[in-house]
């Protein structure tokens, strides 16, 4: 390929409107998984699929975006931190943490969980209580930490299901206008005075910690107001956050369908190169190969591999190769039956080059253009192949693919119970990202084959 | 070399392949198999003696009768030939010969509706079923995309050509077994339409089963056909593209014969070679992703057989079920190349 044809694809290609739109979803792509690869630590889908990183996440959540289109707001679920201030006097440190929270859903918060960690000696004492909107103070727990003569380090949570919490409320019952021993705690504190309906507006959380003779040292304190909604794309069964399991896939995707489809078009391209150029003997026994690989049951085998030898996501790349050089390889061959009739060809042979030189050096660069095609092409199979792979539970564990969150959406049952967040971006990431492969592998294929330009 | 001579190489080749298929899923399954085996036999006798507690007593001591067990195991080992590795050559020839009369042994853990645990009766049950769901389907996909495509062909560039090739390239991008938990979770949950489980409740041998069985059938083959049609009538409108521009069109069209019925009529006739070769390929195709597509519909046929000896490793299905796979993938890609063989009389005289 001289450097005109070059230019001369580039004008071309850039006058293709689907081939502009694969590039831009593929730039896309691609900028999401570098900014993933950098933003989202690695130790976070290294811990994909272990439950205890999980916790604090509720359990299928809707994504919060749904709240936009809805009339009543479905509660959010909210990790919040706190705003901290200090005092001391004399002996007694105080430290007050506040959690803000402006509460406009049409539903009561399922529960809360109050986290914190504390460095102390003998006790400290910790105290609840929340502003409500209407100025109501509420009392919700008064504790002493477990008493401790050396400096401990402690960590607790509590929830609102907490006997004391409850007890400490109905003490208080005089403010509401209705029964509410059989109501839940979060039910209490988020109603209306006079009858047990939701109060909107802005509720202050303060958590006082008391002190003698130390300073207070808390850390990673956080209150979870459980909702039925979180994140951009929801949570599964095992309270993951998908946008992340979705944004790991990405780059995951792209590497398991861009190696496969480079791998196998490079080895289709030199093996059907070298029998096309060898002919006789040397080509009937090459192809004879190539058709017992092609006869083979790919996805069959490709299960008893995974099965029985490995499912490392590297070897799958390995498995998923062997099966798709093949056509490649045909087709390579019938164009390189052609070139070697060129006389430039019986040129370099009468000057003595070397078989290996005029292969890479005359023959191969004239197909160059078509294995770019091909290589686009062949992407998104490899990626299909890849997700039903893992879909059937084949994956590799420790890289969650598209694939594998789909797997686990069907396990739990996903579509049973109508969670449409976990099953539907999955498999429309997985469309998109084919989608942009094929227009730019049609778009290169129209201009490489002038034939099917019509 | 004429049409006999291509067929007896193809032939060759075919068998060839079915051998090397069989001796890979052998080698790739066998070690396991005979510890299987082996785990089997042991259980086997152990627990045949715990039955009889007469022999039980008659020994003296632990030791006596854990040597009395060995023994029994080795002799029974050595009976079925498993004392010998997996890959030594007379066992593999015996395996594969047994698998080549179709005699696949017992099942470990799966069996027929019937009760059956014979491996042979399983496949027998399952296998018509999904030449029932992928036969019905790729005709459908046929049917659709041969009209679809022709109709597109004839007036290219019309808005039918363009939305015919738009959803071609849109509908072969999405998995098929995706599109069947969508199609699931639309009109088995939000509308209840069709059973979320395409296998049927009544018993096989009810009068009322072939109806509930085609009840059940009708997402699967709405998926399937709905994502296949597309790329069908777009590969049909690019061999008729290439047909409409032969002289002999162009000489019909000046002769000013009806141009519908140059499409329908002349012009379908010589794409029909193509054509017919495709449907051979698609449907061995369509086979091997049958297992991950059945597996969603929860349809009873060889896909999902397949699925599930692989979740327990159920291994004499393993090596069954690849056999009778590769044998039909290879029936049609057979197939396929004596239509193409016999239509286009270049292939015979070039390879």
């Amino acid at each position: 390929m001289s450097n005109n044809a070059a230019i001369d694809i580039k004008r071309e290609f850039a006058k293709s409107v689907l081939g502009i739109i694969g590039i831009t979803i593929i730039a896309a792509l691609i900028i999401i998984s570098i900014v993933t690869l950098i933003t989202i630590p690695t130790s976070t889908f290294e811990e994909w699929n272990n439950p205890e990183k999980w916790i604090l996440y509720p359990k299928t959540a809707i994504p919060i975006w749904i709240n936009y289109f809805m009339m009543e707001k479905i509660p959010e679920h909210q990790i919040i931190t706190p705003k901290i201030f200090e005092a001391s006097m004399g002996d007694v440190h105080t430290t007050s943490q506040q959690y803000l929270i402006n509460f406009e859903f049409h539903d009561f918060p399922s529960d809360f969980i109050y986290e914190f960690e504390t460095r102390y000696s003998n006790s400290q004492l910790i105290s609840l209580s929340v502003l409500r909107p209407d100025g109501i103070l509420l009392n919700l727990l008064t504790a002493a930490l477990p008493f401790s003569e050396t400096e401990t380090f402690h960590m607790q949570r509590i929830f609102s299901t907490d006997g004391m919490i409850k007890k400490n409320l109905i003490m208080q019952a005089d403010i509401f206008n209705f029964d509410i021993s059989k109501v839940s705690t979060t039910n209490i504190i988020f109603s209306d005075t006079y009858e047990n309906k939701i109060l909107k507006g802005n509720y202050a959380f303060v958590i006082d910690t008391y002190d003698i003779k130390n300073k207070i040292e808390l850390s990673d304190a956080k209150l979870i107001l459980g909702g039925k909604a979180f994140g951009m794309m929801g949570t599964d069964e095992l309270r993951r956050d998908l946008a992340v399991g979705l944004l790991w896939g990405m780059p995951l995707a792209l590497f398991i369908g861009v190696s496969v489809a480079i791998g196998s078009v490079t080895v289709g391209l030199v093996y059907g190169v070298y029998s096309g150029y060898k002919g006789k003997k040397t080509d009937e026994a090459m192809m004879r190969f190539n058709d017992v690989i092609y006869a083979l049951p790919a996805l069959p085998f490709l299960i008893i591999l995974a099965v029985t030898i490995s499912n490392s996501i590297f070897l799958m790349i390995g498995f998923l190769m062997i099966f798709s050089w093949v056509g490649i390889a045909k087709i390579s061959r019938s164009m390189s039956l052609q070139i070697k009739t060129k006389q430039y060809i019986e040129a370099a042979k009468i000057m003595g080059q070397k078989d290996s030189k005029i292969i890479f050096r005359h023959i191969i660069p004239q197909l160059l253009p078509y294995a770019f095609a091909s290589i686009a092409i062949s992407v998104p199979a490899a990626i299909t192949t890849e997700a039903g792979l893992s879909f059937l539970g084949l994956g590799d564990p420790s890289f969650p693919t598209w694939g594998q969150i789909l797997h686990d959406a069907n396990t739990y049952g996903a579509v049973a119970q109508g969670l449409w967040w976990w099953i539907v971006p999955p498999g429309l990431l997985i469309a998109i990202t084919g989608l942009a492969f094929v227009f730019i592998g049609n778009a290169l294929d129209a201009i490489v084959n002038p034939k099917l330009k019509r | 070399m004429g049409l006999k001579r291509y067929l007896v190489t193809r032939g060759i080749t075919m068998f060839g392949v079915l051998m090397i298929t069989l001796l890979l899923t052998i080698a790739l399954v066998g070690s396991n198999m005979d510890i299987i085996l082996k785990q089997g036999i042991v259980f086997q006798v152990r627990s045949e003696i715990t039955d009889n507690p007469t022999i039980a007593k008659s020994f003296s001591g632990p030791q006596e009768f854990e040597t009395f067990v060995q023994q029994k195991i080795d002799e029974r080992i050595k009976i079925l030939g498993l004392d010998e590795p997996w890959y030594s050559p007379q066992k593999i020839g015996y395996t594969m010969f047994k698998i080549l009369i179709l005699d696949f042994g017992n099942a470990t853990f799966l069996t027929s509706d019937t009760g059956s645990s014979n491996v042979g009766d399983i496949l027998l049950e399952k296998i018509p079923k999904t030449v029932l769901l992928f036969t019905t389907a790729t005709i459908i996909i046929s049917i659709i995309g041969i009209l679809l495509g022709a109709a597109s062909s004839s007036k290219i560039g019309s808005k039918t050509d363009r939305l015919t090739s738009a959803f071609a390239v849109i509908s072969s991008s999405f998995p098929v077994w995706w599109v069947g938990m969508l199609m699931i979770f639309v009109f088995s949950f939000v509308y209840q339409i069709f059973p979320a489980r395409a296998t049927p409740e009544i018993e096989p041998n009810d009068p009322g089963y072939f109806v509930a069985l085609m009840y059940h059938m009708t997402l699967p083959v709405i998926t399937i056909v709905l994502i296949g049609f597309g790329t069908w009538a777009y590969l049909v409108r690019n061999f008729m593209v290439g047909i409409m521009q032969e002289d002999f069109i162009m000489a019909k069209k000046t002769m000013g014969i009806n141009k519908k019925k140059i499409v329908y009529k002349h012009a379908l006739k010589n794409a029909a070679p193509p054509i017919v070769t495709i449907l051979a390929l698609s449907l061995s195709g369509s086979l091997g992703g049958a297992i991950i597509t059945e597996a969603v519909f929860d349809w009873p046929g060889m896909g999902r057989l397949y699925f599930e000896a692989i979740s327990v490793m159920d291994l004499p299905i393993i090596i069954g079920s690849t056999y009778v796979l590769t044998v039909l993938f290879l029936v049609s890609i057979f197939i396929a190349d004596i239509l193409y063989g016999y239509f286009d009389p270049r292939v015979r005289s070039n390879s």
